[in-house]
């Protein structure tokens, strides 16, 4: 009877910690909730963007060389993203009233394709944990967090790209 | 035996549930970030070394959210600050902590906040850690959305002033705001297939501190409101926002009884491969601050930008920049950004783009003539909107050209044309106008496997005088470069694969009264796996934006060690 219960307690502890490791690799991670505008004025949830697929969030500045080069390199990419993935890019600008005014401006000079949410006073950077820009988030179709990396470096687009394969491929 | 079995199974049961239970407690997230500094005295560019040698940095942010409720606080150590931090940070202990609710009609939060009204020019808390800037609200702010498109927000809570032996320390004066703006697209469907789009808002903010002055009779509640107006069609956009405040005698404007006033003006037009933007500012008398005898960055309600752009080259960055001017200033910018053709002759095959900009700002115009010094409204001048004086405090005029080559190989053009008043904008200890010239050369190779270079190459050169402190031509016989004379800078970047990175710099300053070349070389290593960043660095620096590793942060003069760990969760 010792030795049922001993087996019994072993068991459970293996199911449990499976279950754990589980939720360890599928952290149920959601973005933040904040109220920003679009760079039409528009007001846009980050809670609920409403896309079909999985979205990209990167966190740039017009004062950020290597922000603009990581989205000016995924710009050349993205209609064959998007065709492969359905991802939307939304490219959050940092800049605060002093630089804010010439984000439509570098966005529509660059002809980017992506929702481009301004966020002057730095809320949803703040509720993101953001330290540093550039920072990016991969979120799947339910709006969890799956990977984020802090840093641009030329071929870090591809590292974010199989991981946006690889979401699709669990789908 | 039975009861062992028992207990083993309600022992299993228990831990089954936690495995499989589903994630409903909620999520936290945040960040924390952590930078060590062991820092030598360097006498020859005029570094001390402080009396504890080591200096450490440290902040965590957890944010709680869970379903509607929301919770959040920020834990704080400086042991002490890193060079350059302002002086009123000290100690360990909680630098920021709130409860909230929110739906989609409301949102209210008790405890610490930010806020931002329009442009911010009546207010904005806000924080900037690697400046060391915090006005954060302590109090209670509602934001309501009755309808899609209309925002009303309400303000109240005492500043945060210093943080001391671990503790927040408060203004002595209390701030008051409300705030509404409508999109009217969004908040009437009339109009919301309009060519026109616009929006409106308002705002009135009121701060009240006691009067403490046996001389003066000082108003205890000031106010300061206004309006503003978004407005865009198809592709051209034209907005403004102008701000009144009221009589406001402070240790900033010698405690005269004027009123004060902030314009901002933008007008835009953009459509690929082409965008200008205009920008006019119009600031006199506008320093708001909760505690009227506080100065430099402390208890600022307002936020005045200043009308130039962000550079990021550090020799543009960090010798002679403009800081916004509270008590007054008349500014201008504007910017032309144009992309050459994909596949035309000059364009390349990837297109060129040019980025032209101006900016400059001028001492308001001011006048006395019908002041009397005796009367004793306290008033000491008039001004209007938009009055200039031909009291020149900034201006820059530079020219950037990016063009890429092939998947391997980019370059970047850059010129500037730098004047500073230094007698107002005080950086450097010299008198009068500081003009800079800069060149830089920005090449950026990328190889196989993930490895890439970056190499930049700057030069500043500053306006000579001759012995009798006359502004004399660069070339004429015993002149002088102003201030420490010119500058030159090397950074050889490397990115060996997604995780490693090392850079080396090396700051030269020549062409200054001695002739003698003072080089500053630093070196990095860093360490990037998803959101860890580890970075070493020795050597040493000058303040100003520094960007290493495709990070930008501002940091203060050193030499010495610097260690900084940053995590996001």
């Amino acid at each position: 009877m010792k030795k049922i219960g001993l087996l019994l307690f072993v068991f459970t502890l293996v199911v449990g910690v499976n279950a754990q490791e589980k939720r360890h690799t599928l952290p149920k991670k959601k973005v933040a909730s904040v109220n920003l505008m679009d760079i039409d004025g528009n007001e846009v949830n980050t809670g609920n963007f409403g896309f079909d697929g999985p979205v990209i969030i990167s966190f740039w500045a017009t004062w950020c060389s290597p922000c603009k080069r990581e989205l000016n390199t995924i710009h050349d990419l993205y209609i064959d993203w998007q065709d492969d993935t359905g991802v939307t890019l939304v490219a959050v600008s940092i800049d605060d009233e002093r630089t804010k005014n010439s984000v439509p401006m570098y966005v529509n000079g660059k002809g980017w394709e992506y929702l481009v949410l301004l966020d002057p006073n730095g809320d949803f950077k703040r509720a993101m944990g953001v330290n540093n820009v550039p920072h990016t988030f991969l979120l799947d179709t339910d709006g969890n967090i799956v990977y984020s990396h802090n840093n641009y470096a030329p071929g870090d687009e591809d590292e974010l790209y199989e991981h946006l394969l690889e979401l699709k491929a669990e789908e | 035996m039975i009861k062992q079995t028992l207990l083993a199974l309600a022992c299993s049961i228990s831990l089954l549930g936690i495995g499989q239970e589903e994630n409903s407690g909620g999520t936290f997230t945040g960040n924390i970030e952590s930078i060590f500094q062991y820092l030598n005295e360097d006498t020859l560019i005029g570094a001390d070394q402080p009396a504890s040698k080591g200096l450490l940095n440290s902040y965590m942010n957890v944010f709680y959210t869970n379903g509607n409720f929301k919770a959040g606080l920020r834990l704080e150590s400086y042991l002490p600050r890193i060079q350059g931090y302002p002086s009123n940070f000290d100690g360990t202990g909680i630098g920021m902590r709130y409860v909230g609710y929110t739906n989609d009609f409301v949102d209210v939060t008790l405890g610490s906040f930010y806020e931002q009204f329009g442009s911010g020019l009546s207010l904005r808390a806000y924080e900037d850690r690697a400046l060391g800037y915090d006005n954060m609200l302590d109090g209670m702010k509602i934001v309501l959305r009755p309808i899609k498109g209309v925002t009303v927000k309400g303000v109240y809570g005492y500043q945060r002033f210093a943080f001391q032996e671990g503790k927040i320390v408060h203004s002595s004066g209390i701030v008051r705001g409300i705030d509404g703006e409508v999109h009217l697209n969004q908040a009437f469907p009339s109009l919301k297939k309009s060519k026109l789009d616009i929006r409106l808002g308002g705002s009135f903010v009121s701060k009240f501190q006691l009067d403490n002055n046996s001389d003066l009779i000082l108003p205890e509640n000031v106010g300061a409101y206004g309006g503003r107006l978004n407005l865009r069609y198809g592709k051209f956009t034209l907005d403004g926002e102008y701000i009144l405040k009221e009589q406001d005698p402070s240790q900033d404007n010698d405690y005269i009884y004027n009123y004060g006033h902030a314009a901002v003006f933008n007008a835009g037009y953009s459509k690929k491969g082409f965008g200008i933007i205009l920008s006019a500012k119009s600031v006199d008398n506008m320093s708001y601050r909760s505690d009227r005898t506080k100065q430099l960055q402390n208890v600022l309600i307002n936020y005045l930008p200043s009308m130039n752009k962000t550079h990021t080259y550090n020799l543009v960055t960090s010798l002679y920049p403009y800081a916004t001017q509270p008590t007054g200033e008349t500014a201008f910018q504007a910017e032309v950004l144009y992309t050459i053709k994909r596949g035309s002759k000059i364009g390349g095959k990837y297109g060129t783009s040019i980025n032209v900009n101006y900016s400059t700002a001028y001492q308001p115009g001011r006048s006395t003539s019908s002041i009397n010094p005796l009367d004793s409204t306290g008033v000491t001048y008039t001004t209007g909107l938009f009055a200039m004086s031909d009291s020149l405090y900034w201006s820059d005029f530079n020219i950037n050209i990016y063009r890429k080559f092939s998947k391997r190989f980019n370059l970047t053009l850059a010129y500037y044309n730098m004047i500073l008043n230094n007698d107002v904008a005080t950086v450097a200890k010299t008198k009068g106008l500081i003009k800079s010239n800069i060149f830089v050369v920005e090449a950026g190779f990328k190889f196989k496997k993930k490895r890439s270079m970056r190499i930049e190459l700057q030069t500043l050169l500053v306006n000579r005088r001759d012995s009798l402190d006359q502004e004399t031509s660069f070339f004429a016989e015993g002149a002088k470069p102003v201030d420490k004379g010119d500058w030159a800078t090397v950074l050889l970047e490397y990115t060996i694969n997604s995780h490693w990175f090392v850079s080396a710099m090396d700051q030269i300053n020549f062409g200054n009264y001695d002739k003698k070349a003072v080089h500053h070389p630093y070196l990095t290593v860093g360490y990037i796996q998803g959101s860890t960043r580890l970075t070493a660095s020795y050597g040493r620096q000058r303040a100003g934006l520094f960007c290493v590793g495709g990070v930008c942060r501002p940091v203060p003069a050193s030499n010495g060690l610097t260690l900084s760990f940053t995590q996001s969760f």
